[in-house]
């Protein structure tokens, strides 16, 4: 039997530190008189600020913990700092907005913990009975907040939705690592590789095909890329703006991790899996950008349009992770970072202009918005402007790095598709913001002024977009030079 | 490469076989007198007193979810008790955490008055 040390505990600290705060959390919420719960909002940005001191502190401890069931690398850390930072922005954006619709419930917070926390170990774990389980600490707690506001039937079915087909999607994940497990004796990828790299004669190619393509099945739900992209507008529409601002970037930065430790990290290297999965991840990144961008064209809902446009950016990913190496990887990590900074602002910026009970959320209701409300509008534009790739904001160079990687891979084909469909996708970015600013207002926005917490958040994403978009090398120097295990 | 499990399919032909054998003779040979007794529902020999479909209080839901939950959990503490000795001060702490994780679900539960039958 291994030992279990204190080194073991270090390693996992920020995760630890979520789960004690998401337990405080939910301690505190039925002591704290009603209409005091945003107390508890800052409680958890404490845990998350603290979370995010204890991951940069454990950069300094690299290894594995837990008989080699995390690992502690730079590829990680990384990681759980940016899932920290999509927890941060969305809480800040949270609380007026909970205020605002009357939502009195501390569970809330805790569950955005509990979520991060999840995704924090799926990041982190280099054992696939591990990335299940985080898997679903997150899910389990994201099908929940996706129920939030109960009264409302949008809601509940953006929930139930999203539960079935999450749980579906767990359930695929599972028979591939029940496979995996039956081909190779082991869970543990670095196991796994090693095993079927130096004796490929003892896995049956077909069942390691039929393994590989059902957990990429699982994942690429997970991470809403096509065929597998149908639930993703209406879990996105329906749940609670902020919830959509976290579910449509942390899970998926979380289940892009694994996607990439587990096809480019463990099997990639398996010579008889090679052409499988690069053509897998071909064939999706073409379809889910294609339908992304073309379905996004005749949305009139702001937040379905995000969502197809997040199932766009999924595709464009996934091109990174097509061309995979350190180059892609290093592209892959950069986009996802640029992508929830300009998702989590879009998101809970449209969620307080979207006013109580979210009643006005089409494209019509932001006409004429930049003559009430120029600031905001502003605000909108500009992350319009960067999910679109304009230059000087972080959405070009994320576009930029992940199209130069595939190139220098020699994907020319899969390359043009995308640069074409970025053209496209320029259409229904600058659709609102032609509204917002050329038409004549007729719905008047009278929402309040921006609370200073959302606000804040706001601030912290555009600040990072523009600085990311003008001055992109130094971050992704330091992902290229990231301790990534398996390169 | 499957050939052991061979018997198995086997066995579950027969199975299948002997099972439809059995239920459809009785349908086909058997007599069938429709008589109201017979048709009334099996009770354990005591007469039906009405539709099952009846309304209760949705607290029974609520604690019978909560059972499961804690009780599924204690299930976690036999194997620690298998292989307590063996653990030491390091299994005893982990429990003692994992117990306290339990009773800080059990008070948020009480405290959120989900054992409370009146409310």
């Amino acid at each position: 039997m291994t030992s279990v040390g204190s080194a073991d505990f270090i390693r996992i600290l920020p995760e630890l530190v979520l789960s004690g705060f998401a337990l405080l959390v939910m301690m505190l919420e039925p002591v704290t008189p009603a209409g005091k719960k945003t107390v508890l909002g800052w409680v958890s940005v404490v845990g998350v600020i603290l979370a995010g001191l204890a991951a940069a502190a454990i950069a300094f401890f690299p290894g594995s913990a837990f008989s080699a069931s995390i690992s502690n690398d730079g590829y990680s850390v990384y990681l759980i700092e940016l899932l920290l930072l999509i927890a941060l922005l969305t809480l800040l954006g949270s609380m007026a907005y909970l205020e605002r619709d009357a939502i009195d419930h501390g569970e809330y917070y805790a569950l955005i913990l509990m979520a991060t926390a999840g995704g924090a170990f799926m990041v982190a774990s280099t054992e696939l009975i591990m990335v299940f389980i985080g898997l679903e600490i997150s899910s389990i707690s994201t099908y929940i907040l996706a129920g939030y506001k109960r009264g409302e039937l949008q809601s509940n079915e953006s929930s139930v939705k999203y539960f079935l087909l999450g749980s579906f999607a767990t359930a695929f994940f599972l028979y591939g690592i029940a496979f995996v497990y039956g081909l190779t004796g082991t869970t543990n990828l670095d196991v796994i590789r090693e095993t079927l790299v130096n004796s490929p004669s003892s896995a049956n190619p077909q069942l390691l095909w039929l393994a590989v393509i059902l957990m990429f099945v699982g994942l690429a739900f997970k991470v809403s890329t096509a065929p597998f992209q149908i639930w993703t507008p209406d879990v996105y529409q329906g749940a609670p703006a902020p919830v959509t601002a976290y579910l449509s970037t942390a899970p998926k930065a979380a289940a892009f991790a694994v996607l990439v430790r587990l096809l480019i990290g463990s099997f990639g290297h398996v010579a008889s899996a090679g052409p499988l999965i690069f053509w897998l991840l071909w064939i999706s990144a073409v379809l889910t950008m294609c339908l992304g961008n073309l379905a996004a064209l005749w949305q009139s809902n702001v937040k379905r349009l995000l969502a197809y446009s997040s199932i766009a950016h999924a595709g464009y990913i996934l091109v990174g992770v097509t061309a995979g190496g350190a180059e892609g990887t290093s592209s892959v990590l950069f986009y996802l970072g640029g992508y929830a900074l300009m998702n989590v602002g879009a998101f809970i910026l449209v969620a307080h202009l979207a006013g109580a009970d979210e009643r006005r959320t089409d494209v019509e209701d932001f006409t004429g918005l930049a003559a009430d409300r120029p600031g905001m509008a502003a605000c909108l534009t500009v992350f319009m402007l960067s999910l679109a790739g304009f230059p000087s904001t972080v959405g070009f160079f994320a576009k930029f790095y992940v199209f130069r990687a595939a190139m220098h891979a020699h994907l020319t084909g899969l390359t043009v598709i995308a640069l074409l469909n970025s053209v496209v996708s320029v259409y229904y970015y600058l659709r609102l913001v032609v509204a917002m600013y050329m038409g004549e207002g007729k719905t008047q926005v009278n929402e309040a002024s921006i609370p200073r917490a959302l606000g804040f958040a706001i601030a912290v994403s555009l600040i990072g977009i523009f600085f990311l978009g003008l001055f992109p090398s130094g971050l992704l120097s330091d992902l290229t030079s990231l301790h990534v295990p398996w390169l | 490469m499957l050939q052991p499990y061979i018997p198995i399919l086997i066995q579950f032909v027969i199975v299948a076989a002997l099972g439809g054998i059995i239920i459809g003779a009785s349908a086909f040979v058997g007599r069938k007198p429709r008589t109201r007794e017979k048709l009334s529902p099996y009770e354990c020999g005591s007469l039906p007193v009405g539709d099952s479909r009846g309304r209760f209080s949705i607290s029974f839901y609520l604690v019978g979810m909560l059972f499961i939950l804690f009780d599924v959990e204690a299930v976690f503490l036999y194997p620690w008790a298998v292989v307590y000795k063996e653990l030491k001060w390091l299994g005893f702490i982990e429990m003692f955490v994992y117990i306290l994780i339990l009773l800080a679900g059990f008070l948020y539960v009480w405290k959120k008055g989900a054992l409370d039958w009146t409310r």
